[in-house]
């Protein structure tokens, strides 16, 4: 247990308001979006400046308290549940200014607690775009963002949180202030540490502010779906797409199960007779959009498209998009436990990884659903489980198990968005090598002397 | 219920509607409280999270929860946007219930929600004895709204601005109405509201004077008791059901088509919440309340779509932007006819605000515990109303009307504050 004399030294520091001691207070940040165990933290701590967050930082490393940093705890790898029951939570929701908007350098500076749609939001005003678009945009904060690398819809063509990260302040795990990067588009100052902060989930620093690379937004749209009576062709028509050197903004994609659970719940006539269904977007100059529209429709049709359909308003289009946005929704609601996974294998390894995925769901009597970014070969297989169920959970464990083996066999990654965490941590090594791991834990050790930055996360210290 | 063993077991009964919470978290993106105070506790993820772990007793201070329980504006908006669809607002009423009948009922709530409220001779001779008196406690304040504030009660009331009670309430104006059916036959119960009828009476006169003009016949008694929601937002089940079994008395004598209130929350009450409690009245009564349920209806809908009044759709005139009220958009789906309402009147062109769907923070009792908070959430709205530059912001819900008059009032705007109909009616002679 936290000593009442620290709890009062933060009561003054922050402000009453700003450190929660109580029990129930604390056991509402025990848990983040991933399917793990409750770890309920000593304190939760919520500095308003950044001056605060490095006293903060200071404080516990002298005390030798452990600390994770949380945002909106949307987190889907249990990067941000408390290592133990004496680690302080350090929230970043109370820093939430946008510093600068900048349209002549297109950039902008913020405090890590800025919640990812406000800031898109806020630059949208000014005829501006930040692309990285996560699930939870609506409530997932910029440091969360960057401490995950976080992804979205539109990784294909504009690249994912770390292709916008200009530069990062953090401080150490002694509460010493770094700074790294600039409003430059080109820095080669000292190491690029930014580029280390980033997906470092907690483990290297705690973010106290970022420069975000901002674009000039898209003048137009133009959406469409495809059918498939078969996953494979499906697949092949997104390589045919990329082969055709169009890279639209989103490339989504729906199997079968997911297209009859929406269709179920938003009776909106989807195909559901089809073996998958593409939703494809491309933007940019009017003119460039029509062309790439045209060649994306050819090659669908060339590679078996069973029915191709273009909204012709803005209202068909909303409806298009509702089947994707509608799919994760859908699928939590069939049963009581949702786990969201984010295995990725390279785009071309797509039916190979979908085929998989349906023989671990027949071997293991499970229920999977599987939508995501087929562009990117990042798809979201969504296991539909009831984790009061012992025994049902034991196998949905071992199919995740089979189911990274799959990822890694077809050259794929663990994680393509939704981080390590401790969710994936043993997984590392078969990704990775022995030395990655040891290179990881020297690195930290030489950073944080006492292992107190989120410490079991990744690959431990 | 003795142990905590015993309400960890009544809890349990709604571990299948708790365990459905994905634990998300996008009820931070909605949530009015969360808004205010940024903290986990105070969001859908983290209510449902406490009750599974009371449930599961790994946490075992039932005050403490139910403290966390209260500092809520039930808006539903959470529900609304819920991913797994989560029936976050049921969780949260049956929770409140049950913790609250483990704790006992405070003793000014029992004395408010069992004999003031459902008892209407008591609660009209309150008030008629209170309504004089308050000349001498009331200083004003908002000049376009109306409101006054009383220093001298300042240790109940805050700083609050607040409409003064009516000189006279409507039923002492009316008494009880029966009126025999008209010329296009419809008939309709006029369920005022404790609001409608002690402090809005000008709106529900409003209300009133519309029926007329549309030759719509009303059944008014004069005994009707309080809707209910603010002794079931309280976890007073059987205070809620005192009340309701006074106005089913009242209403079942009268032969009418439809239950109009112009208060959001007696809507949803009406509609949602009794039938819910149904099964603890003789079945007499129970077909009563599900036919009262059936028969319910938001004054705005029952315009529309019943006498097909339309938004006269003109783009000048005096400038009138909307509120969703919680209980009219979340819980009833109803949207568009009060703005048609609000715009049928040729005066006045309607201009949207932003968030207009997101909560004013009345929260009916809310208001009354956690005024700091309400107040905060108010500003956000006050700030969206100001900045579409109207002169009216109109709402289907005297609770959100008397929030919007206090947070306008309290930055000395100009903007008035009027029911949908008050303004339709209007120009209706």
């Amino acid at each position: 247990m936290t000593s009442q004399a620290l709890i009062k030294d933060f009561e003054e520091m922050l402000g009453k308001d700003n450190v929660f001691s109580s029990e129930a207070d604390r056991q509402t940040y025990s848990y983040d979006s991933a399917v793990l165990t409750p770890v309920v933290p000593a304190l939760v701590v919520r500095p308003i400046t950044t001056e605060q967050l490095g006293l903060c930082v200071k404080k516990l490393y002298e005390n030798g308290i452990p600390m994770t940093v949380r945002g909106a705890g949307s987190n889907l790898s249990g990067g941000t549940i408390p290592d133990k029951t004496d680690t302080v939570v350090i929230l970043t929701n109370g820093l939430t200014k946008i510093l600068e908007i900048n349209s002549n350098d297109l950039y902008a500076v913020v405090e890590p607690g800025v919640v990812t749609v406000d800031l898109a939001t806020a630059v949208a005003r000014l005829n501006l775009f930040y692309p990285p678009d996560p699930g939870s945009q609506a409530v997932s904060t910029i440091g969360g963002n960057i401490a995950e690398n976080a992804g979205g819809l539109r990784g294909l063509k504009y690249g994912v949180t770390k292709d916008y990260v200009m530069g990062v302040e953090f401080f150490d795990a002694t509460g010493e202030i770094v700074k790294s990067g600039s409003r430059t588009v080109k820095c080669v100052t000292g190491y690029n540490l930014a580029g280390m902060l980033t997906q470092s989930e907690g483990t290297l620093g705690i973010i106290s502010q970022a420069i975000l690379k901002l674009v000039p937004p898209p003048a137009a749209q133009k959406a469409m779906m495809a059918e498939f009576d078969d996953i494979q062709k499906a697949a092949e028509a997104v390589s045919g797409i990329i082969a055709a050197h169009i890279v639209p903004c989103t490339l989504e994609f729906l199997d079968n199960n997911t297209i009859v659970r929406v269709d179920d719940f938003t009776k909106s006539g989807l195909p559901r007779d089809a073996a998958a269904i593409l939703l494809i977007e491309v933007d940019g100059h009017p003119g460039q959009v029509a062309d790439e529209a045209a060649v994306v429709e050819k090659v669908l049709k060339e590679n078996g498209a069973t029915a191709v359909h273009i909204p012709k308003d803005e209202q068909e289009k909303t409806k298009l998009w509702e089947a994707r946005r509608m799919a994760l929704p859908v699928l939590a609601r069939c049963r009581p436990t949702t786990v969201l996974e984010d295995a990725t294998v390279p785009r071309s390894q797509i039916p190979a990884m979908m085929k998989a995925i349906n023989e671990i769901a027949a071997k293991y009597k499970l229920e999977i659903g599987t939508f995501g970014h087929a562009g990117d070969g990042n798809l979201h297989p969504t296991f539909l489980t009831d984790k009061r169920d012992k025994e049902e959970f034991h196998r949905v464990e071992e199919a995740i198990d089979e189911l990274f083996d799959v990822a890694l066999k077809l050259q794929g990654t663990l994680s393509g968005e939704h981080g390590i965490g401790t969710a994936k941590a043993k997984w590392m090594e078969k990704e990775t090598s022995r030395g990655t791991i040891l290179f990881s834990q020297r690195l930290r050790r030489a950073l944080d002397p006492k292992g107190l930055l989120n410490a079991s996360k990744l690959v431990g210290i | 219920m003795n142990t905590l063993q015993d309400l960890a077991r009544r809890l349990m009964q709604l571990d299948d509607r708790v365990i459905g919470c994905m634990k998300c978290g996008l009820c931070q993106a909605v949530c009015p409280m969360f808004g205010a105070s940024g903290m986990e506790a105070d969001v859908a993820r983290g209510k449902l999270a406490l009750i599974d772990n009371l449930a599961h007793e790994t946490i075992r201070d039932p005050q403490a929860v139910l403290d966390k329980l209260g500092r809520c504006l039930l808006c539903g908006s959470c529900q609304a946007a819920c991913p797994p669809g989560v029936k976050i607002i049921d969780v949260f009423m049956e929770a409140r219930e049950v913790v609250t009948a483990f704790l006992g009922l405070h003793p000014v709530k029992k004395m408010i929600f069992r004999t003031l409220l459902a008892r209407p001779e008591l609660f009209n001779f309150a008030m008629r004895v209170g309504a004089p008196m308050q000349s001498l406690l009331f200083r004003k304040t908002g000049q376009a709204q109306g409101t006054v504030c009383a220093p001298m009660l300042n240790f109940m009331l805050g700083d609050r601005h607040m409409r003064p009670l009516a000189k006279k309430s409507l039923h002492a104006v009316y008494g009880a109405i029966n009126e025999p059916r008209r010329a296009n036959g419809i008939k309709v119960a006029f369920f005022p509201g404790c609001l409608g009828d002690k402090m809005y009476t000008d709106m529900a006169e409003a209300c009133l004077k519309v029926l007329r003009h549309h030759n719509v016949s009303v059944f008014m008694p004069d005994k009707l008791a309080c809707c209910g929601i603010p002794a079931l937002s309280s976890g007073d089940a059987d205070g809620m059901i005192k009340e309701l079994k006074v106005n089913l008395k009242a209403l079942e004598k009268g032969d009418f088509d439809y239950i109009v209130t112009p208060c959001a929350s007696c809507t949803a009450t009406i509609k949602e919440f009794w039938p819910r409690y149904a099964d603890r009245l003789t079945v007499k009564e129970k077909n009563l309340v599900l036919d009262l349920s059936a028969k319910a209806m938001d004054i705005n809908d029952f315009l529309v779509k019943k006498l097909e009044v339309r938004s006269a759709g003109n783009t000048s005139g005096a400038v009138v932007t909307y509120h969703d009220s919680c209980h009219l958009k979340k819980s009833l789906g109803i949207a568009a006819e009060p703005r048609a309402v609000a715009t049928a009147n040729p005066e006045y062109t309607l201009k949207e605000m932003a968030e207009a769907d997101r909560c004013c923070g009345c929260g009916g009792s809310f208001n009354l515990f956690h005024y700091d908070f309400s107040r905060k959430i108010g500003q956000r709205k006050r700030n969206n109303v100001v900045a579409t530059g109207a002169q009216v912001v109109a709402a289907g819900c005297p609770a959100c009307m008397m929030q919007l008059e206090d947070v306008l009032s309290q930055n000395n705007d100009s903007v008035k504050v009027k029911h949908t109909v008050e303004l339709y009616a209007e120009n209706l002679r």
